[in-house]
């Protein structure tokens, strides 16, 4: 028993240091801008360079259309095939790995050689720039749905929203969606955290996005890459928080057992 | 013209045909269960009246009106699903209010009849509660009440019971024809459990393999049983094979002991085989009827209120039931014994 609990605290002390070392490491090289002095300079020029607002923003702009068009893409899709189409949720199964198989980079030359022509208007640009991101999270966002699909009654709930008189946009939208509310909340997050530092198809379409901000700045600063890092993974642990926090008390949990 | 009529329905999922040949016409007010074993078809059936299905051929009407292709959101149909179906994300008011609510009712309508239904369901201190708070049982009955707050013109249920324990599935079927009759609602209830459907219905359609074995009042289902299907399904019957001596007298043999049954039997000659049904109950150990059988007791089994003897004639095996009561005496197993019914105990299968 006691040899046991030894090797369980040793193999949790290891995960704890491979995980949190390198973090640390960089949470105190960020720290070291001033000459023998550790000090929070690299976040504040981070956070004076009017670059990073407005290229955050911009990528905070693209995640929100991307999540808006991916759930109204995804969410109508996979809820038909649950309901009618079941046999082909394997092949939807494949049609959404496919961005983990094709690089991004095929992805983005495609868009251009396709819509070039279209890119005068600068709006063009970043609606190819949201699709590309509803392609590349689209893994996430179908996977997300498709779980919070699996884990209730489809065909049930919507049977009985029928017979109620419903129709269908009234089912989709009270029915089937506020149920999808936490796994919409992690497709949406997960999506977040793909577009926030996406390179490729921002690069390559020329949009001023956070992803080559980044690249930008590690090829030029040496401490400011490290701040930013910081600040990135602080970025997503609290958008983990907010799903933690904003799924909580979900009505559906357990069953109470009981004699009536 | 009946309120409900299904007229030749027929469907079919590719090769396979699900339900064939039923004809149905079913009185305002009246509760009908379809009564079968999974996959007969029941189900399949139900599922076309509420819209959720469409025939391959066949017509089915409503008060007279053609709802054969009709939405199921335009049919004005209350149904009721094993699985509760109950809105996680809403209230047991709000999943009672849905259904109002989508048909644009006012709020204090709403509110009013959400009242009379949580009333008429006994969880009148409940409305706020989500289902997850609430047993299966409780569930069931806001389902039911969710159906009706719609005033629907039929009320549909599928196997509203099979996923509750057996005193509340007692209950809650008794709380169920109660409604029914103080609302007068035209009720289809789909079972396979066949004490529920001799409990609760008008009328019964016993369903084997996509059609219709028989339609009839419970009484008719459990007593005259048209085939041989109804009768192994509705009950329990002993089924035993039997050699014609006379069959204008109605005399046949089991395992070489002669007995009479009430009717004669018509157009099969002396000597042949035919199956007789028995029913335990039907069978005694004390001296009544006019026939007899002569055997040896093999088992006996304490089923609470009954206790069930089986008795081995010589390759036949016999089971009869005696009620159970303090005083009963009980042969020891392995005694001869005799078993004694009247003339009407014995039917001729088809």
């Amino acid at each position: 028993m006691r040899v046991t609990r030894f090797w369980s605290w040793f193999w949790i002390a290891l995960g704890v240091l491979y995980f949190f070392l390198p973090l640390y490491a960089t949470f105190q090289f960020s720290l070291k801008a001033q000459r023998d002095t550790l000090s929070f300079l690299a976040y504040q020029n981070v956070l004076n360079d009017p670059k990073f607002a407005e290229t955050f923003l911009f990528s905070l702009q693209m995640a929100v259309w991307t999540i808006l068009v991916g759930v109204v893409l995804v969410v109508p899709t996979v809820y038909w095939v649950h309901l009618r189409l079941p046999a082909v949720r394997p092949y939807m199964e494949l049609v959404t790995l496919m961005p983990f198989v094709i690089p991004a980079v095929v992805l983005v030359f495609g868009l251009i050689r396709t819509y070039a022509p279209l890119f005068t208007w600068t709006w063009m640009g970043r609606a190819v720039l949201v699709a590309g991101y509803v392609v590349l999270s689209l893994p996430y966002m179908y996977r997300s749905v498709d779980a919070g699909l699996r884990a209730m009654d489809v065909r049930s709930l919507t049977e009985a929203a029928q017979s109620l008189g419903a129709s269908w946009p009234t089912i989709l939208w009270r029915i089937i969606l506020p149920n999808l509310r936490t796994a919409l909340l992690s497709g949406a997050f997960l999506t977040l955290a793909i577009v926030i530092g996406e390179f490729t198809l921002a690069s390559l379409l020329a949009q001023p996005a956070f992803g080559p901000y980044l690249a930008l700045m590690g090829q030029n600063r040496a401490y400011e890459p490290a701040a930013l890092a910081i600040m990135s993974f602080a970025l997503t642990w609290a958008a983990m928080g907010l799903i933690q926090w904003l799924g909580r008390g979900r009505p559906g949990g357990s069953q109470l057992s009981g004699t009536h | 013209m009946a309120f409900l009529e299904l007229n030749n329905i027929r469907k079919e999922f590719g090769r396979f045909v699900a339900v064939e040949a039923f004809n149905l016409q079913v009185e305002r007010g009246e509760f009908v269960s379809f009564l079968g074993p999974s996959g007969c078809g029941k189900t399949t059936t139900l599922r076309m009246i509420a819209g959720f299905e469409l025939p391959t051929t066949g017509q089915i009407t409503i008060d007279g009106q053609e709802m054969t292709y009709t939405r199921p959101n335009a049919r004005n149909i209350g149904m009721v699903f094993q699985s509760y179906a109950l809105f996680p994300n809403m209230t047991v008011a709000g999943n009672i209010g849905f259904g109002l609510k989508v048909a644009g009712k006012a709020a204090a309508e709403i509110k009013e009849r959400v009242a009379e239904m949580l009333q008429l369901i006994g969880l009148a201190d409940l409305g706020e509660r989500y289902p997850y708070q609430l047993s299966g049982g409780q569930q069931q009955r806001v389902a039911l009440a969710r159906a009706l707050a719609i005033r629907p013109q039929l009320l549909l249920l599928d196997e509203p019971l099979s996923a509750l324990d057996a005193k509340i599935r007692m209950n809650l079927r008794n709380e169920i024809r109660s409604i029914q009759r103080q609302l007068g609602i035209t009720t289809i209830y789909v079972t396979h459990d066949q004490e529920e459907a001799l409990s609760l219905s008008d009328r019964i359609v016993v369903m084997s393999a996509g059609r219709m074995e028989q339609v009839g009042s419970p009484f008719e289902i459990y007593n005259f049983p048209q085939t041989r299907f109804v009768a192994s399904f509705v009950g329990t019957l002993n089924i035993v094979p039997a050699t014609v001596v006379n069959g204008a007298r109605g005399e046949v043999q089991i395992d070489g002991q002669q007995i009479t049954l009430a009717a004669g039997i018509d157009g099969v000659p002396n000597g042949a085989q035919v199956t007789v049904a028995l029913r335990p109950e039907a069978l005694s150990l004390s001296e009544s009827g006019a026939n007899r059988l002569v055997g040896h007791v093999e088992n006996i089994a304490f089923l609470g209120s009954i206790v069930r003897i089986y008795i081995r004639l010589d390759e036949t095996l016999l089971s009869l039931d005696e009620f159970n009561n303090p005083h009963l005496t009980l042969p020891a197993i392995g005694a001869a014994t005799t078993i004694y019914f009247p003339l009407e105990a014995g039917l001729i299968l088809p």
